[in-house]
Order: C-alpha cells, then sequence, then structure tokens
C-alpha cells in the first residue's frame, strides 16, 4: 500500500527532496498513532478482562445483577492520579482500563509532539511553529483542567 | 441487563460507531452519545465522557492509515488545530453551566445546520485549481491525493483559510460542550469554506478530531466523566470499527461520503432534538 502511494510522488528533481521529507514526516505520524492506539487496545482489554475476573457476577449474559450499579453517576471510579494508584495496587481491572484510557488520551498529543520535531528537523519553520502552538495549547489544557498541577 | 452484556453490545454498537465515523470524519461520538442515552439511560455528562474516549479512538485508529495513503491534508489540519484546541479550552469551562436539555437543542441545531450546508453543495464536485488565499501559499497547504474510486490522482487548492479558522475555532467550542468531535462542523468547513475535495474533508478533519477531543479529555478524566466500564467498550469497539472504516474511504466515490454525512448528520439531528423538547 505504502508503495503505491510513493509511485504517486512527482519525480521532478527540484521536489523530489522536499517529496522525501514529507513523507518522513507522514509516516513518522503514522507510525506514532499505531503504536498508540496498539498500546491503548492491549492495555484496556486486559483491565476489562480483570474486571470480569474479579466480579464473577459482572459475567453472566443474564441475571439480577444491572449494569446500572456500575454506570450511575453515584458509582465511584478512579478520577485522580492518587485514586489511580490506589486502584492499581490493589490489582483492580478498572484501574487498568483507566491507564488505558490515558494512553489514548495521550496519543494525539505524542502525534503533535513527533509532528514539531519532524518540522524541526525537516527545516520547515512555519509548520514547526504551527504544531508548536497545538502542542503548547494541548499541554496548558491539561494544567486549565488540573491534571497536572 | 448484565454488566457483560452491556460490554459486549455496547462495543459491538462501537464498533459500527467507529466504522461510520472513520469514513465521514465525524468521530463517532455522535453515534456513541445518543446510543448512551436513549438505549442505555446512561447519564449525559458519562455519555459525553465516553464520547470523548471514542472520537480520539476513531481518529487515532483511522488516521494511522489516512496519513499513510495521503488522504489527510496534514499540513492543512495541523494548521486548523490552532484553532480548534483553543475553541476546546474555552469550551471546556462553560459545561457545566448549561442544562442538560439545551445542550440538546444546540447540538440538533450544529447538526441541522451542516446536513443542510452539505447537502447544497452536493453538484460541486470538481477541486479548485488556484487559489489567491495568501496564508494557504504561505503555509504550502495546497494537495494532492490518489483517488482509487476515479483511478487517478487529484490535485487541489485550499481556499478560505481565515473563515476556516473561525469556523474550527467554534468546532473546538462546540466539541468540548457536547463532548463530540464536532466533525459535524469540521467536515462543513472544509467543504464549504475551503473547497478541499469531500473525502480530503472527511480524512483531514478526522485526523484533527483527536487532537481537538485530547484538548478537553483532561478535564473530562479530572471530572468524573470517563467511567470505566462505559469507556472500555467505547475505546475498543470504536478502534477496531475504525480501522475497518478506514479501508473503505479511499475506494468510495466523493459524492458517496457526502450522503452518507449528511444522512448520519440528519437523522442524529432529529433524534436530539425530540429529546431536547420533550426533555
Amino acid at each position: 500500500m505504502t508503495v503505491r502511494s510513493d509511485e504517486q510522488v512527482p519525480r521532478h528533481d527540484q521536489e523530489a527532496p522536499e517529496d522525501v521529507r514529507v513523507r518522513r514526516v507522514e509516516l513518522a505520524i503514522s507510525l506514532v498513532l499505531r503504536i498508540g492506539v496498539t498500546t491503548s487496545i492491549a492495555i484496556t482489554a486486559a483491565g476489562l478482562a480483570l474486571m470480569f475476573v474479579h466480579h464473577p457476577a459482572y459475567g453472566h449474559l443474564s441475571g439480577s445483577f444491572s449494569y446500572h450499579r456500575l454506570t450511575s453517576t453515584s458509582t465511584p471510579f478512579p478520577h485522580t492520579f492518587s485514586q489511580l494508584g490506589a486502584a492499581l495496587d490493589a490489582g483492580e481491572g478498572r484501574g487498568l482500563v483507566v491507564v488505558g484510557i490515558l494512553v489514548l488520551i495521550l496519543t494525539p498529543v505524542l502525534r503533535v509532539a513527533v509532528s514539531v520535531i519532524s518540522f524541526l528537523y525537516e527545516r520547515d519553520r512555519a509548520m514547526s511553529l504551527v504544531t508548536l502552538f497545538v502542542l503548547a495549547a494541548l499541554v496548558g489544557s491539561f494544567f486549565l483542567g488540573g491534571v497536572l498541577s | 441487563m448484565t454488566p457483560l452484556g452491556f460490554v459486549l453490545t455496547l462495543a459491538a454498537v462501537s464498533a459500527l460507531a467507529g466504522m461510520l465515523g472513520s469514513l465521514v470524519g465525524l468521530g463517532g461520538g455522535v453515534v456513541v452519545v445518543p446510543v448512551l442515552t436513549l438505549v442505555y439511560h446512561v447519564d449525559i455528562r458519562l455519555a459525553i465522557g465516553a464520547s470523548i474516549v471514542s472520537v480520539i479512538a476513531t481518529s487515532s485508529g483511522a488516521a494511522a492509515a489516512y496519513v499513510r495513503d495521503r488522504m489527510t491534508n496534514l499540513r492543512t489540519g495541523m494548521f486548523l488545530e490552532i484553532a480548534t484546541t483553543t475553541g476546546a479550552i474555552s469550551g471546556a469551562f462553560v459545561t457545566t453551566v448549561l442544562p442538560v436539555r439545551a445542550l440538546f437543542i444546540v447540538f440538533a441545531a450544529v447538526l441541522g445546520f451542516s446536513a443542510f450546508a452539505t447537502f447544497r453543495r452536493r453538484h460541486q464536485a470538481e477541486p479548485l485549481t488556484r487559489s489567491d488565499d495568501r496564508i494557504a501559499n504561505a503555509l504550502r497547504l495546497h494537495g494532492s491525493y490518489y483517488d482509487k474510486a476515479e483511478g487517478r490522482t487529484v490535485t487541489y487548492k485550499v481556499v478560505g483559510t481565515r473563515p476556516g479558522l473561525v469556523l474550527m475555532y467554534v468546532a473546538g467550542l462546540v466539541s468540548a460542550l457536547l463532548g463530540i468531535g464536532s466533525g459535524a462542523l469540521k467536515v462543513p468547513a472544509m467543504d464549504l469554506a475551503m473547497h478541499l475535495p469531500m473525502k480530503v474533508s472527511s480524512a483531514t478533519s478526522n485526523f484533527m478530531i483527536g487532537v481537538t477531543a485530547a484538548a478537553s479529555a483532561g478535564v473530562f478524566f479530572t471530572r468524573g466523566q470517563i467511567d470505566p466500564i462505559v469507556a472500555a467498550p467505547v475505546a475498543i469497539g470504536v478502534l477496531g470499527g475504525s480501522l475497518v472504516g478506514s479501508r473503505v474511504l479511499g475506494r468510495v466515490e466523493n459524492s458517496t461520503v457526502r450522503w452518507i454525512f449528511v444522512a448520519v448528520l440528519a437523522v442524529i439531528c432529529v433524534e436530539m432534538l425530540q429529546r431536547g423538547i420533550t426533555g
């Protein structure tokens, strides 16, 4: 599939170096996304499996135990890093699920960080600044939200 | 329904949402929120948390393929992310003020507008061949992609970067307010204001929505809106679906993508309007 797209690249002498540079940025971003997604799926699935192992009552297809008990607004689940640490120490599956979800949330952030590095490396100053602004806004949003403080 | 039944059915629905979302650049949140609230009767705030997860999953899952296949206009996407992230940060702090029913009506209005605007452009399929847009020229935002359906490389120019930025700011704001990636607004912004081909609009929207959602996801996490038993099946299902959907987009016609986009928006617009009015 990648071979096909490479063939679409114009082969003029002047443009070839830039096309190669752009292609490198594209492949780096694609790779980061794939790694993030795969890691997240693996951790989330493991956490979900662990939840069912620890709570056999959840695992029946019919029965009186309703999922509503786990999805009501009063259900406690980890939503700070200290709670998450405690949940992981206790070996709770939902702690692991939250880690998997956090990996997923961080994947786009990592993707932007890799773009900044790639554009700097390719000496594309305008796009470096553009991606740096987006990265700063993303990191800033985590501070503003009280995630990191 | 037992937790196992909940997880399995929700994962299956999420796979469909991921497939559809990756195809039309919508992020799947647009399916996940109504399904969670209307079918599973999950609280809207938890549903919004889950849909933020769904948006990031659709985006990251599909973008890996779209970027590699050059369906995504990388530079345009990154340039517009300046506006979407700024909008998302503004919006994340307004959510708690608005009542649930108002959220539904805002949601419906946004979708209705997007559907109508995109429908009106159905006969304009040819991409632009020249552009006077100074920002687009300076940042070299123009692009080309290989269209598998047409069997040729389509080269296109980008215009309207300034209205594009404004619409993207609004898209970011709406995304944070409603927990959708607001591809509902991003796709029309690129299609109508910036004249990108429909498939490129969809793939580029897909690429961007993950970053927009990530900008407000941190807030949703600390606020306790990301419930693991809801988020896990959504994340896994949507990721699986988006991997399938991203293989389909290259092969279908631009006009098909447009029709699916309009249809999906119209259906959900009606659902949400009903919910907002009847309470």
